[in-house]
């Protein structure tokens, strides 16, 4: 368990500094930069004042040194203003991560909850297998942005019941985006959640407790779900990084703020700085989440650790 | 295997008809018509028309081409990297094994999306690539997709490898002494079939699904070159004015994707 934890970490420094490295390479080869822009809006900015300017913000150096410098910078969690907002990044950071994860959080228990439902209803009556089966197929298939824009359509242009988008209106601006991403991500967990339960009913245990005449619904919860637990959670790690695409759709399509749009506003509006710490950010969150997933499954099942 | 095969083979046949589709009803999908914005259905305009007056048949038919191809194309890199990688890491195992699947993990590990929309939004022609040009677009949306897409496939490929490299024709080959490149290509790559196969399916359905989420939000192919993507994204903005015009592109992704997931699903079942 140490061992997992400790090389786990490792890897998340490791693949979170090279993530760094090449997205600003790839960030400071492009042409033009922010003192080119001020002198396109301003025309009477000299050459003089852009070099100034340049030494200033030390755009001068060599990209290798201002990327130990933006990453020094970082580490002491100096992350900088975003020049989009006009505000400090961190003033927007936290805010937008907090609204993610109550995004991602009930979608996530929505599209669990709804896919062990799902699956169970498969295990229990294999006469509906096949039709749990064609909803995960489709669920699988239909693009995320196109549910949530069909959503808008009916249930706000048309019953106009709920917002189309936005922050406000409490719980009430919540539903459609979460209602989107969970559905986007209900086939994995309907799918496997048949198959683990269909593998922990055909254990012998089970047919210890129907012979001691425990009821369905006791058998069902109390020993087979706990042994079809594992699986699922094996999902859960391996779907983090997915879910939290589906985020940044949900957050665009509903006008949500979040880390989702901070990045997709921050790119549209060239605040790479912005941008690539805000993708950091996401990306140590998705990978502390694989992790707590992990974890949790060696620690239901003592066999795996 | 049939249904999948089928819904491909009529977004194909749908693709291809697309010029043929455009002289039959008289219309150019890329100019303008503002006389006959927002037109409803009718024989003339089988789906109606867009905000500037395009007819939104001839529109998804070219669609049809761009999303089609930039699917297969990023897919079949994908497959070859993913395969080269694959069959690399079991085959040589030892620390090249370790550091191709940490590379895999990790990538794995990243939020997929957030990091494309970063990479998309970068200018291409940094890199060497062409800029602005029609198929400029295409092919920066495979490279992309493919750089992602190789990990799913390298880990499928390299676990049917390891089972098939532990076997007893494997080890008689090599005491014939077949060449390691010969075993590779002629004893063990055959073996791989069906594993690629459904790793590459699988891709084709992602890639198209990825594409169109790019080009929705405006980082994949720019209009006026139609995607279907990029069609959804001028749909949002007029739900209120034609809500139909976002019904047709979002039902193709979703036959094109679910076409695919049939034809992997109906291969790993053996049928």
């Amino acid at each position: 368990m140490i061992r997992l934890l400790a090389t786990r970490l490792v890897q998340i420094v490791l693949v979170t500094a090279l993530l760094s490295f090449a997205a600003f390479l790839l960030i400071g080869l492009m042409p033009g930069d922010p003192i080119e822009m001020a002198i396109a809006g301003d025309p009477r900015l000299s050459s003089e004042d852009a070099a100034r300017l340049r030494a200033l913000h030390g755009l001068d150096q060599p990209l290798m040194a201002r990327y130990l410098a933006w990453a020094g910078g970082v580490l002491e969690g100096r992350f900088g203003h975003s020049r989009l907002f006009a505000l400090p990044v961190a003033a927007l950071l936290w805010p937008a991560l907090a609204g993610t994860l109550e995004l991602l959080g009930l979608a996530l228990l929505l599209a669990a909850g709804l896919g062990v439902g799902l699956g169970a209803l498969a295990a229990l009556r294999p006469a509906l297998a096949p039709l749990v089966q064609g909803l995960a197929l489709f669920a699988q298939a239909v693009p995320a942005f196109w549910l949530g824009m069909l959503l808008i359509i009916l249930f706000a242009v048309h019953l106009g019941w709920l917002p189309a988008g936005g922050a406000e209106g409490g719980w009430r601006a919540l539903v459609l985006p979460v209602a989107t991403l969970a559905f986007a991500n209900l086939a994995a967990y309907a799918r496997h959640a048949a198959a683990a339960l269909a593998a922990a009913l055909a254990e012998p245990h089970i047919r210890t407790a129907r012979a001691r005449g425990a009821g369905e619904g006791r058998v069902l919860f109390r020993h087979a779900l706990p042994n079809a637990a594992v699986p699922l959670l094996t999902i859960a790690a391996l779907d983090a990084g997915a879910l939290v695409s589906g985020a940044l759709i949900a957050e665009t399509v509903f006008a949500r703020p979040g880390m989702g749009k901070l990045i997709y506003d921050a790119v549209m509006g060239n605040d790479f700085n912005l941008a690539l710490i805000a993708l950091l950010v996401v990306a140590v969150v998705t990978m502390l989440a694989t992790l707590m997933a992990d974890l949790a499954q060696r620690w239901l099942d003592p066999r795996l650790a | 295997m049939r249904a999948g095969l089928g819904l491909l083979g009529l977004l194909a046949a749908f693709a291809a008809s697309a010029p043929w589709l455009a002289a039959l009803l008289g219309h150019d999908p890329f100019a303008p018509d503002l006389f006959n914005r927002f037109a409803p259905p009718s024989a003339a305009h089988p789906l109606g028309t867009d905000e500037l007056g395009r007819d939104l048949l001839l529109r998804l038919a070219h669609g049809a081409r761009v999303s089609l191809a930039v699917g297969l194309a990023a897919a079949l890199a994908a497959t070859g990297i993913g395969t080269l990688i694959g069959l690399l890491a079991a085959w040589r195992g030892g620390w090249l094994d370790a550091v191709l699947m940490r590379l895999a993990d990790g990538l794995l590990a990243l939020p997929a999306l957030p990091l494309l929309v970063i990479l998309a939004a970068l200018d291409p022609s940094v890199v060497g690539l062409p800029r602005g040009e029609p198929g400029a677009d295409m092919l920066r949306l495979a490279l992309l997709l493919a750089a992602f897409g190789w990990v799913g496939v390298a880990r499928l490929v390299r676990a049917s490898a390891l089972s098939l490299l532990a076997r007893d024709f494997v080890r008689a080959a090599r005491a014939l002494g077949v060449s390691e490149a010969r075993l590779l290509w002629r004893h063990v790559l055959p073996g791989l079939a069906a594993p690629i196969a459904i790793a590459t399916a699988l891709a084709v359905g992602g890639a198209i699904l990825a594409e169109s989420a790019l080009s929705f939000l405006g980082l994949g192919i720019a209009p006026p070159a139609a995607s279907w993507g990029n069609m959804l994204a001028n749909a949002q903005e007029l739900v209120f004015q034609a809500p139909l015009a976002a019904l047709w592109p979002g039902l193709a992704i979703l036959l094109a994707v679910l076409g695919c997931n049939l034809v992997a699903d109906a291969i790993s079942r053996g049928r």
